[in-house]
Order: C-alpha cells, then sequence, then structure tokens
C-alpha cells in the first residue's frame, strides 16, 4: 500500500450545480433503446385485447370458437377462463366508510366502461392475434350509463355498483376548526356574508378529465420460466417496486417469485403509476402456457383503458375584507373516481387538500371532497395529482377576488401571502412550510416580464378597442413535494410508507455503483444522482454508475412520483454515501496510522491533519478488496445501504407571469410571453431543471387552451384517439423564459425541494387567468378549460348579448358564479 | 405474399411480405429495427419517422411494398460507422432535446430531413417543420434549440467543405 502525495491543486469543481449534459442520451439518439416492445423471447406469444364497446352492460354470452380456429391462434380466454385471476386493488383507503367495488382484470358477467377486457387472444404473431379480435362475438345486454358527477353525487343516476348501494365512493373532509389549525370557514363565510366590509365570492368550476398521453403506450412481457426460477416480468411502469408488492397482494404470486424490471419507459406523468389488467393478463397467460408473452397497447387501447387524470367539479366560496384580506375559504369538490377505483385514485383530490391554501395566510378553511363513481375509465395520478386542481382553485379564486374587488391582482397576493420573515409557517390546511421568498420569485418575474409596459398596452389596446386584446395572467404558486413522510402517509390511511433506499457499492478499482429504489423515466436521475455521488465521495462523475428499474438489483423501493425521486431517493444516496465514508474513516486511519480524529475528508481524500500523508477513497477501495491490512474486527467492505424517510414535504414555490393575445374575432388564444421564475431550492443540474420546468409548463398549457378527455352521454370516449385529443406540437406552444431564485429548503441535507411537477402546476391557472383578463372587460366570468377559441367566442358573444357569461356546456357542472356584498 | 427487396440503413434485405405490413412492422418486426417506435395509429405523433430515399416519412403510412426498391435510413444507420454521431443527435445530446427518448428517434430522423430542405430555418420555420412530431417531455423548447444548433454546425461543415472542394 502506498500513500499518494497530498496535492496542492485546486479542489475539483463541484458537481453539483453543473449542467452536465445527460449520461442516458447516448441509446437514446442512436435507436439503441430497450423500450419493453422492442423485446422478443423464444417462443413468445402475441396477445390481443377484445374490449368492450359499452359503458355498461351485462355480458350474455361470448362465442370465442371461431377466433380459436384462426390462423396463428395458441388461445382464447375470457374472464372465466382466468380462475386465479384476484381482484385489482386500491391501496387508498380514504375513509373506513369508503366503498370499494370489485374490480376483474377481465370481468365474467358485467362491464362499467368502454374498452374493458372481455377476451384475450393468444397468437404467434401480433397481427393474427389482432385479427382473431374480429371472430369473438359478444352478445351485451346493454345498460344506462353515468356520466354526470353531480348526477351520481345525488343519487338522481342510477347505481353503477348495485353491491355499494350508491355512486358514491367516500366524502372526505378537512376543516381547520376542527384540526386546530384556524378557524371556521363556514363561520367565517356567514358572518362576511353580514358585514358590510366584506365581500363573498363564490364560484363553480370545471377541472376537466385530461389524459397522460405518454408517448410510449403500456407494453408488458412476461416470461414465466425466468432466471432464478422467477417469473420475469417487464412493463412500462413507473413502478417496479409497488407493482411487484401489488401483484402478490391481489393476485396472490409469492413476491419472491417475481422479478420485475423497468426497462427504458417513454414517459409517465403518472399515468404509468398503476397496476393495469392489461399487465395481470399478460402473467396470466404466460404462466398458464408455460412461454413468454407480449402485450403491447395501440394508443387508441391507451386513450380509452389507461388512467386518466383530474376531473372534478369544483365549488370555491372565499370571503374577504374589502382591502383585500382573506378571511375564509370553503372548497367542496365533486371527483369523478370513474368506473373501478384506481391504485390511489380516491387519493388523488385530498392530495390537493393540503394546498388550497397555496401561499397565503387563510385564517379559516374547510375542505369536502365526494368522490362518485361513473361509467368511464378510472382516473388516477396525473403530473401534480391533486395539487394542480388545487393550485388551479386558489390561484382562479384569487383574481376572481381581485376581479371584484377592483385591485392588482399582484397586489392582492402580496395583500395575503406569508412574508419571507414568517418562515417556517404552519398553515391553516396543517403543513408546515419550511423556507420560500414569494416576494424575491415575484420580484424577479415582474421584472424579465416588464409587468407594467405589458399593463400600459393592454390598457391602449382596450381603450382602442383593439380586435385583438391582451391578457395578462398570474400564477404564485407553491407545492408539496417529496412523497412523503411515512407517518403523513399512514395519517391519511395510505397503505404504503414514503420512504426510499439506496445501496452503494465501492468497486476494487475505485468506481463506484449506485442502486436507487427510484425508477426514472426520462427525468435524468442517472446523471444528478452520478453528480451528488461524485460530490460526496469525490470520485470523477464518469466513475458513478447508477443501477435501478430491476427488483433483483434494486432490491427495495417505492419508485418514481410525486416530485420524490431527488428530495427522498437523492437523500437516501447522500446518507448511504456518508456510511462509505464513515467506514473509510475508519480504515484510512488504520492504513496512516493515525487516530481517526486525526482524518481531515475532502473530495474523497483522507489526510492526517497537519501532513501530507492521504489516501484516495480509490486507494481505500481497494485495500478494502485486497483485505491484507484491517483494522481488527472490521468487516472487509466499504458498501453501505440507507432508507430514509422525510420528516416533512418540501415546498417549491415560483412565479408564473403569462402574456395571452386573445383575438376576439375569432376567439383564438396565442400565448406571446411566457415568463417562470421558479424556486426549487438547491439546483443539482439547471439543465435538467430548465427541461422538467419546460416540459411542465407544455402540460399545464396544454390543459389550459388544448386537451379534454370527452365522454359522450352514453359513455363513449369521443377524443379517443390522437386525431381527437390535441396533445399540442411545437407550433402550438411558446418560448419559455425561465429563471429562479434560490432558497435552500431546510428539511434536507441538499436542499433540495423537486422539480418534476412545478411547470404543470403553475401555468394552467396563469394561463386561464390572462385569458379571462382579456375578455372580462366584455363581462365574461368563466371560459371553461380547455379554453378552445370556440368557447371563447361563444363566451365573449354571450357576454354581449347578455346571456350566461360563464359558459360551463357540458352539463356535468352547473355555473352560478356569483359575488354578494355584505348587507348594505 | 409480394417479394420486396429493401436497403435499410446500408445493408439490403430481400423478403416475402403481407402486401398490408406497415413498414414500420417490417423494420421492426422483420428486421429486428427497433430503434423505430411506434407511439399513435393514426400516423400523429412522428415516433416512426424514417427517411425513404433521403425524405422522411412516417413509416406507419407506408406499406411495406412501397418502399420496395427503396432506401431507408432509420435512427440505426444515422450516426458514422465509427459511432460518430450526425450533428443532430449531437445537438440533441447537447441541448438535452430528450428526455424519456420515445419521440427521440422519430425527432431526430424529422429534423434531419428538415435541415436538408431548409439548412437556415428559423425558430417559426423550425416549430412549423415539426408540427408532425409530437413531444409529451420536453415543451419543444430545447428540441428547437438542438435544430438550431445541428443547423449551425452543418452550416460550418458545409462551408469547410466549400472551401476545401474550391482549394
Amino acid at each position: 500500500m502506498t500513500t499518494t502525495e497530498a496535492t496542492t491543486a485546486a479542489a475539483p469543481e463541484a458537481e453539483i450545480g453543473r449542467s452536465r449534459t445527460r449520461k442516458e442520451d447516448q441509446h437514446l439518439i442512436t435507436g439503441h433503446n430497450t423500450f419493453t416492445d422492442g423485446m422478443t423471447l423464444p417462443g413468445m406469444v402475441h396477445l390481443a385485447m377484445v374490449r368492450s364497446p359499452h359503458a355498461r352492460a351485462t355480458i350474455t354470452s361470448i362465442d370465442v370458437e371461431q377466433a380459436r380456429k384462426a390462423p396463428g391462434v395458441i388461445g382464447v380466454w375470457t374472464g372465466k377462463d382466468f380462475p386465479e385471476q384476484g381482484g385489482l386493488i386500491c391501496v387508498w383507503p380514504i375513509t373506513p366508510d369508503m366503498k370499494s367495488p370489485v374490480h376483474l382484470p377481465v370481468p365474467t358477467d358485467t362491464v362499467n366502461h368502454v374498452g374493458e377486457i372481455v377476451a384475450v387472444i393468444a397468437a404467434r404473431s401480433k397481427t393474427d392475434a389482432v385479427d382473431a379480435t374480429e371472430l369473438v362475438t359478444v352478445d351485451y345486454s346493454p345498460l344506462p350509463a353515468v356520466t354526470d358527477l353531480a348526477a351520481a353525487r345525488d343519487g338522481s343516476a342510477p347505481v353503477i355498483h348495485e353491491e355499494l348501494g350508491s355512486n358514491v365512493n367516500a366524502t372526505w373532509v378537512y376543516d381547520s376548526a376542527d384540526a386546530g389549525t384556524g378557524g371556521s370557514a363556514k363561520d367565517a363565510i356567514a358572518a362576511a356574508r353580514n358585514d358590510p366590509d366584506q365581500i363573498v365570492v363564490e364560484r363553480t368550476l370545471r377541472q376537466q378529465r385530461v389524459i397522460p398521453a405518454y408517448m410510449e403506450p403500456r407494453s408488458t412481457v412476461c416470461d414465466p420460466n425466468g432466471a432464478n426460477d422467477q417469473i420475469t416480468v417487464w412493463s412500462a411502469t413507473q413502478i417496479p417496486h409497488v407493482l411487484r408488492t401489488v401483484l402478490t397482494l391481489s393476485q396472490g404470486i409469492p413476491e419472491h417469485e417475481l422479478h420485475i424490471i423497468a426497462p427504458d419507459v417513454g414517459g409517465g406523468f403518472g399515468g404509468k403509476l398503476e397496476v393495469t389488467p392489461e399487465e395481470v393478463v399478460t402473467i396470466m397467460v404466460a404462466r398458464q402456457l408455460g412461454k413468454p408473452a407480449k402485450y403491447t397497447e395501440t394508443r387508441s387501447e391507451c386513450m380509452v383503458a389507461a388512467h386518466h387524470g383530474r376531473d372534478q367539479i369544483q365549488h370555491f366560496t372565499m370571503s374577504a375584507r374589502k382591502d383585500g384580506t382573506i378571511t375564509g375559504f370553503d372548497v367542496d369538490l365533486t371527483a369523478n373516481m370513474g368506473a373501478y377505483l384506481a391504485l390511489i385514485g380516491p387519493g388523488i383530490p385530498i392530495l390537493g387538500a393540503f394546498m388550497y391554501n397555496g401561499i397565503y395566510k387563510i385564517p379559516a378553511y374547510h375542505f369536502s371532497c365526494t368522490n362518485v363513481f361513473t361509467n368511464e375509465v378510472m382516473t388516477d395520478a396525473y403530473r401534480g395529482a391533486g395539487r394542480p386542481e388545487a393550485t388551479f382553485g386558489v390561484e382562479r379564486m384569487i383574481d376572481e377576488l381581485a376581479t371584484e374587488l377592483g385591485m392588482d391582482p399582484i397586489e392582492l397576493r402580496r395583500k395575503n401571502w406569508i412574508t419571507h420573515e414568517e418562515f417556517p409557517f404552519t398553515t391553516v390546511s396543517g403543513m408546515t412550510y419550511d423556507t420560500g421568498n414569494y416576494e424575491a420569485a415575484t420580484a424577479k418575474a415582474l421584472e424579465l416580464f416588464g409587468y407594467d409596459e405589458l399593463r400600459a398596452e393592454q390598457k391602449k389596446r382596450r381603450d382602442e378597442g383593439a380586435t385583438v386584446q391582451l391578457g395578462i395572467g398570474t400564477s404564485t404558486f407553491t407545492e408539496m413535494c417529496g412523497l412523503a413522510p411515512s407517518r403523513v402517509l399512514g395519517s391519511l390511511s395510505y397503505a404504503a410508507g414514503g420512504w426510499e433506499a439506496a445501496s452503494i457499492r465501492m468497486l476494487p478499482t475505485g468506481v463506484v455503483e449506485v442502486i436507487t429504489g427510484i425508477s426514472p423515466h426520462g427525468q435524468g436521475h442517472v446523471t444528478g444522482f452520478s453528480q451528488i455521488v461524485a460530490d460526496r465521495l469525490g470520485v470523477p462523475f464518469e466513475n458513478v454508475k447508477i443501477l435501478h428499474g430491476d427488483t433483483n438489483v434494486s432490491a427495495k423501493g417505492l419508485d418514481t412520483y410525486g416530485s420524490r425521486s431527488l428530495v427522498v431517493g437523492g437523500i437516501a444516496v447522500v446518507k448511504a454515501a456518508d456510511k462509505v465514508i464513515a467506514k473509510a474513516k475508519i480504515i484510512a486511519a488504520h492504513l496512516l496510522e493515525a487516530s481517526e480524529d486525526d482524518i481531515e475528508v475532502s473530495h474523497g481524500t483522507f489526510t492526517v491533519r497537519g501532513t501530507e500523508s492521504s489516501l484516495t477513497i480509490a486507494d481505500i477501495s481497494f485495500a478494502v478488496f485486497s483485505g491484507h491490512n484491517l483494522p481488527d474486527g472490521c468487516e472487509s467492505t466499504l458498501d453501505s445501504e440507507a432508507t430514509y424517510d422525510p420528516e416533512n414535504f418540501s415546498f417549491p414555490h415560483g412565479t408564473h407571469l403569462v402574456a395571452v393575445d386573445v383575438d376576439t374575432e375569432t376567439g383564438k388564444s396565442v400565448i406571446r410571453r411566457y415568463v417562470a421564475v421558479d424556486d426549487i431550492g438547491t439546483v443539482i443540474n439547471p439543465l435538467l431543471v430548465d427541461g422538467q420546468v419546460h416540459g411542465g409548463i407544455a402540460q399545464g398549457i396544454a390543459q389550459a387552451l388544448y386537451e379534454e378527455a370527452l365522454y359522450s352521454e352514453e359513455g363513449q370516449l369521443t377524443s379517443g384517439s390522437f386525431v381527437d385529443y390535441l396533445v399540442p406540437s411545437a407550433v402550438d406552444l411558446p418560448h419559455y423564459t425561465t429563471d429562479r431564485t434560490v432558497t435552500p429548503a431546510t428539511s434536507n441535507p441538499l436542499g433540495v425541494k423537486g422539480v418534476g411537477e412545478a411547470g404543470t402546476i403553475a401555468s394552467t391557472p396563469a394561463v386561464v387567468n390572462a385569458v379571462l383578463d382579456a375578455v372580462r372587460q366584455f363581462g365574461v366570468t368563466d371560459v371553461q378549460m380547455p379554453m378552445t377559441p370556440a368557447r371563447v367566442w361563444q363566451a365573449i358573444h354571450d357576454a354581449k348579448n347578455g346571456g350566461n357569461a360563464g359558459n360551463n356546456d357540458d352539463g356535468h357542472g352547473n355555473s352560478d358564479n356569483s359575488a354578494t356584498g355584505g348587507a348594505a | 405474399m409480394a417479394k420486396i427487396s429493401v436497403t435499410v440503413d446500408g445493408t439490403t434485405y430481400s423478403d416475402e411480405v403481407e402486401p398490408r405490413l406497415l413498414l414500420v412492422q417490417y423494420l421492426r418486426e422483420n428486421l429486428g429495427k427497433t430503434g423505430t417506435l411506434i407511439g399513435c395509429d393514426t400516423s400523429n405523433c412522428g415516433a416512426c419517422t424514417v427517411l425513404l430515399d433521403g425524405v422522411s416519412i412516417k413509416s406507419c403510412s407506408v406499406l411495406a411494398v412501397q418502399a420496395d426498391g427503396h432506401e431507408v435510413t432509420t435512427i440505426e444507420g444515422l450516426a458514422g460507422l465509427n459511432g460518430q454521431l450526425h450533428p443532430v443527435q449531437q445537438a440533441f445530446h447537447e441541448k438535452h432535446a430528450l428526455q424519456c427518448g420515445y419521440c427521440t428517434p422519430g425527432m431526430i430522423m424529422r429534423s434531419v430531413s428538415l435541415l436538408k430542405e431548409n439548412p437556415h430555418p428559423t425558430e417559426a420555420e423550425i416549430r412549423e417543420g415539426l408540427n408532425g412530431n409530437l413531444c409529451r417531455c420536453t415543451g419543444y423548447q430545447n428540441i428547437v434549440a438542438a435544430v438550431q444548433e445541428a443547423a449551425e454546425t452543418l452550416a460550418d461543415a458545409a462551408a469547410t467543405a466549400g472551401v476545401g472542394s474550391a482549394q
């Protein structure tokens, strides 16, 4: 063993904060990708599904005999041919009395939404399988479908699951008076109605149903005879670990017999946070045949059968003094679960419950959410999951209040937001925000945006009566990230915890393997985590390998969603790295014949204080590998494991400002300027952060202006392909100006807050506020999302003609927008 | 069945195929060229974009038999033989123009074709030129930046080549 001379060279450049290009890119830009559908195994059969064309029906008979005889067909199954199938489970019973229907992967007697699987074909080729689906004859006895949320809630619609006795899944309530976090919102609002110095603003808004629309359709391959006598499953999933555990709990396959691999996964956005009927079917067929099986959906199948997001009727009542000080806020939601309960579907709107107060000091708050069943596909996580709905609600209501009071919306926000001196701040919904600086982010955004100049231009165009009017929209959002402290999840009756795991293997040649329990699918965690480890262990960025997405490699984890990967998973990596350093320090002291107290550690170099005698972490790795000279009783390893359970959420925030040109003759909205100043705490890699913000903003704009999953009254999805469902292209989206303020989180050692969902949460209300700002002058009070040219034009037209100016026109929500002053 | 002969990424293949077989299915299922991806079933997303005789096409909208006697370049054949990345590939990496990477093969092949059609596009022309390729991750800004950078690289290379040939 030789000791290396301590170098006097400058310390290597810190990796954290560098715009490293991605390690992930090479195989993706050269076509050597490993997406699931590209896999072929010897003897593999290909599956195709026969799906229900009815939203609600009894299956009276299924004739599969012709299909069985079709060329290439190896097997045909209906629900009755899968006696082993277990119901898919929901892991979030939000109330003790929550109603939960049986959800078989392949139902045997009834179907409850268009696209449910009723028969499965296995054939030698995908073409043969698809051809044979045409030969299956299913007789249905259709039943009336339920698609109206209000009717599902008030009991006027037929009961979908008769055994439950109601279409109401559960009602979940938070009252700050009961929780001790504030006063009674009901009392505050009642008092305001009788107070001439107060105003009460009441609005019913619609969060439309949207489709995650990840670019890779879902795909699963199962080899029932995998290595180690395991059932190996490759799936386009965000959640390989959760998938394994839930397959065990729902299908009875012992957990250690399952080996789940998430290879390259083409986007998720929450849409692949699911355990799907298709995954279960692929596994069941493979096991019955004893051969590998693959199922890949078409885009149209994905639209109709994979879970959707959002879909709420939101009723808000906000009271305030006439100087703009908010005195109470009441939120009443009706949330559409679809036909069954998805994995965490009932909890999605509840995640928003803690965010309707946003960044504001609201003294009294009441939240109630009633989940209902309809004959539509299930809803579950979609980028932001509950928090976009909440942020939309509060940011819209702040603008409504500003309008009613005749105040500038920025000024009203300033009047009510938590000032930077007031942190840590416990909100009316019981969250403790550790840090934030809303003043700084807003000041920076206003400057970048040119707020005053744009307001002047807006006035000019209004005065001129210009055809194209300018609207300015604001969103000063926050969100809760880093899902989640396990104790909090336990208090919300969620089945699992919120910790994350990491382990580190120090290889003899000085390179490092990091195993993480998160499961990236585009975010760039391999690059970002490499930067963190490089800094922490003092090894080159290139010498770090991040391993993930395989339950045999990464045995423990809770996967990727809820902006948790860095904030929880990254901290687990830090903890594991610190354990490596602690172990190495003991061995360094031994090898350098010094006291452990005299060893200084810097950038992976262990130096005896006051001397030039030192060792690098690579030297120590090899010494441990050889094991020739270790302290007595010292285990011959530097490897480490850590599991990190956060004590609190993190609270990124930011100010997004949008200028929109609205053509009053066509109703078309064009975003002219978009400025986003986000405070996500410490930035590991600015390049990756900007990418997350850009993509997030795009999805939020898409909800505001373009996208809507529309069901007919009969329960047919009429936006069931990319022809009918407008995923925006490059021409539909603007250039984004992004910048940051940095207020490090105090809840974790890196000071990070998470960024995956910020853009989506912030942008929707900013854009909607901007479009409304352009057209309120005509008397328009609401335009339902997506704010298509037709809807905007109609709203202007109706308002000018003195009609209903809030065009909630889909029959799902009623428009009762009103503002009442107190008794004057 | 129909007999076809197609050159894909420099190798000529002769096969008997069903007349209804799509080019993208031929590439993926018959030739194992799984680098080219399928994202929809309505020709909206462009994930399956390849070059047919040097021009971008959506390979879900072309039958394999229509490629008979023609030359196809996929994402797998774009880099040089020694692994030298095409300037568009390099720019996508440097500008962080991909996240999940699913739209990327099609987006890169379309960008290659776009820059042949218009070597000096404006931002608006790039956005218009990529209108038939959907990305859900990036919000397009870095894709636009990558195409702008690749345009400069290709223009510099062309200028250098021009100077070289003039000498």
